[in-house]
């Protein structure tokens, strides 16, 4: 479930990455990914908390993580 | 934060100036003995936090111990003003050959302190600063240069005191100027400080008004005072209204989301930035508008403490819009604080373009907010508008207004 303004997503290849799901968690500075046993989830709580920083697109491999500003119908990517 | 009589004349006490041997009673039997240590005639006085203690027979006098007790014995059970009383204090009924009025409290519109004294204590100083204006002496001075017994001297001396009053009375107004700087106080005041036969000065009766923000630095004095960490000590007690907005603003440590005070119109606000709350709030009640609420939001709140607050606020009965305004922001993202406000109104079911009547926050991010406020049709100026002139247009919008 997307949030109100923001929702993440992730390649499934990206998804099920044991070393991006923790870099991911530790890169996002309002918790929107958690690594749960080597794979990323996304925390839908925190969706709408998004700064834009980018800082997961970043870390991520290109195409692997989209942020989508739902107002606006852009994103954040590589 | 306020501070009943008997601890305001312990903080004099503290400071080097004089007070008379009171004592602090919470029940008939500690007045007694209050009264067989001072051994005299005695003044029993209900120790709350509201005036009109006299009037309402939270004063008595006492010749001898006995009366003492019982007078103490029936103030404790008499609410003032919806009141119950802390306990009474028992003072020793001084013999006066004057009364005089020393204070210092704080002036917003200068942002220095200002020492005031009349000649004409015991009485309201608003009074004789009404009546007798050439009564009252008062001398700002500043809160960074050391202070000098000279501008005390010439606050009393504009009263027309000479000689030795003038000469006695000068430390203590300097004493109290310094114990006003040294203990972050609002007011500070004695009245009356009264003058004995004898030519000595003693404090009779004291208020003291701590800023609330500096009671962490006065953690000792507090403690020795036994003033709990629970204790407001606020004019009224906190509304649930008021608590439910503490709440929001302790949901997590990001930004101001909070401090909010209950009024009883209809325009619910959300407004803050470095004194823009204040204006703002002011600026409605200008334009005619009935706030709702005061409040302070800044420091860049998370989107859940902003829309916290906004749900809070849309939610008070009587509330029909609100308005979302703040003075430039540099440390506050505007699209997050956006973000808060529109979802609140989703949240509850509300079309955020007919409940948020205007949004007015210019700075860091806003081009992003005004995205986000595009695409749910909701109001908003930039600051090319001034917060007077967001405020019309959000009193305007409220169908009750003028």
């Amino acid at each position: 479930m997307a949030g109100t303004f923001i929702d993440v997503e992730l390649t499934d290849e990206a998804r099920d990455d044991a070393q991006l799901a923790q870099e991911l968690e530790d890169t996002c500075p309002v918790d929107i990914f958690a690594n749960r046993e080597g794979r990323t989830e996304i925390v839908e709580e925190n969706l709408d908390e998004c700064v834009l920083c980018e800082m997961c697109v970043v870390a991520a491999p290109p195409g692997a993580v989209r942020v989508l500003k739902l107002y606006d119908d852009t994103s954040l990517e590589r | 934060m306020r501070f009943f009589e008997y601890e305001a004349r312990e903080i004099v006490k503290q400071a080097g100036i004089p007070v008379t041997d009171f004592g602090f009673a919470t029940s008939a039997d500690q007045a007694r003995e209050i009264a067989e240590r001072i051994d005299g005639a005695t003044v029993i006085k209900s120790q709350v936090l509201t005036g009109g203690r006299m009037k309402a027979g939270g004063v008595q006098f006492a010749e001898t111990v006995d009366e003492a007790a019982e007078h103490a014995e029936a103030i404790l059970k008499l609410e003032i003003n919806d009141h119950v009383p802390r306990g009474v204090l028992v003072d020793p009924r001084a013999e006066l050959e004057h009364e005089y009025y020393a204070g210092v409290v704080w002036d917003g519109i200068r942002k220095q302190p200002v020492m005031l004294f009349s000649d004409m204590g015991g009485i309201d100083i608003e009074e004789v600063a009404e009546k007798h204006p050439d009564h009252v002496g008062r001398a700002h001075f500043s809160t960074l240069r050391p202070l000098s017994d000279f501008q005390a001297k010439e606050v009393i001396a504009a009263t027309g005191v000479t000689g030795r009053p003038l000469t006695r009375i000068t430390p203590i107004l300097t004493r109290l100027a310094e114990l006003f700087l040294e203990r972050d106080m609002t007011l500070a005041e004695i009245n009356p400080l009264g003058e004995l036969a004898d030519g000595s000065f003693v404090a009779l009766d004291a208020h003291m008004d701590m800023e609330t923000e500096a009671r962490p630095r006065h953690k000792k004095l507090l403690e020795d005072l036994g003033v709990g960490s629970e204790e407001t000590r606020q004019a009224r007690e906190s509304t649930e209204f008021e608590l439910a907005g503490e709440e929001v603003d302790a949901m997590d440590h990001r930004g101001v989301a909070g401090n909010v005070t209950e009024f009883d119109g209809n325009l619910g606000l959300v407004i803050g930035a470095g004194g823009g709350s204040l204006t703002l709030f002011d600026a409605v009640r200008a334009h005619g508008g009935d706030p709702a609420n005061y409040c302070e939001i800044g420091g860049n709140p998370s989107v859940r403490k902003a829309a916290g607050l906004a749900k809070l606020v849309l939610e008070k009965p009587g509330v029909d819009k609100i308005a979302v305004m703040m003075s430039i922001v540099s440390n506050t993202r505007v699209d997050i604080v956006a973000r808060g406000v529109v979802k609140a109104c989703l949240e509850l079911g509300y079309d955020p373009a007919e409940k948020i009547a205007i949004f007015r926050v210019p700075g860091a991010w806003e081009e992003e907010g005004f995205k986000i406020l595009d695409h749910y049709g909701v109001e908003y100026t930039d600051r090319s508008v001034s917060m007077h002139e967001a405020a019309r247009r959000a009193v305007e919008k409220i169908p009750s207004s003028a």
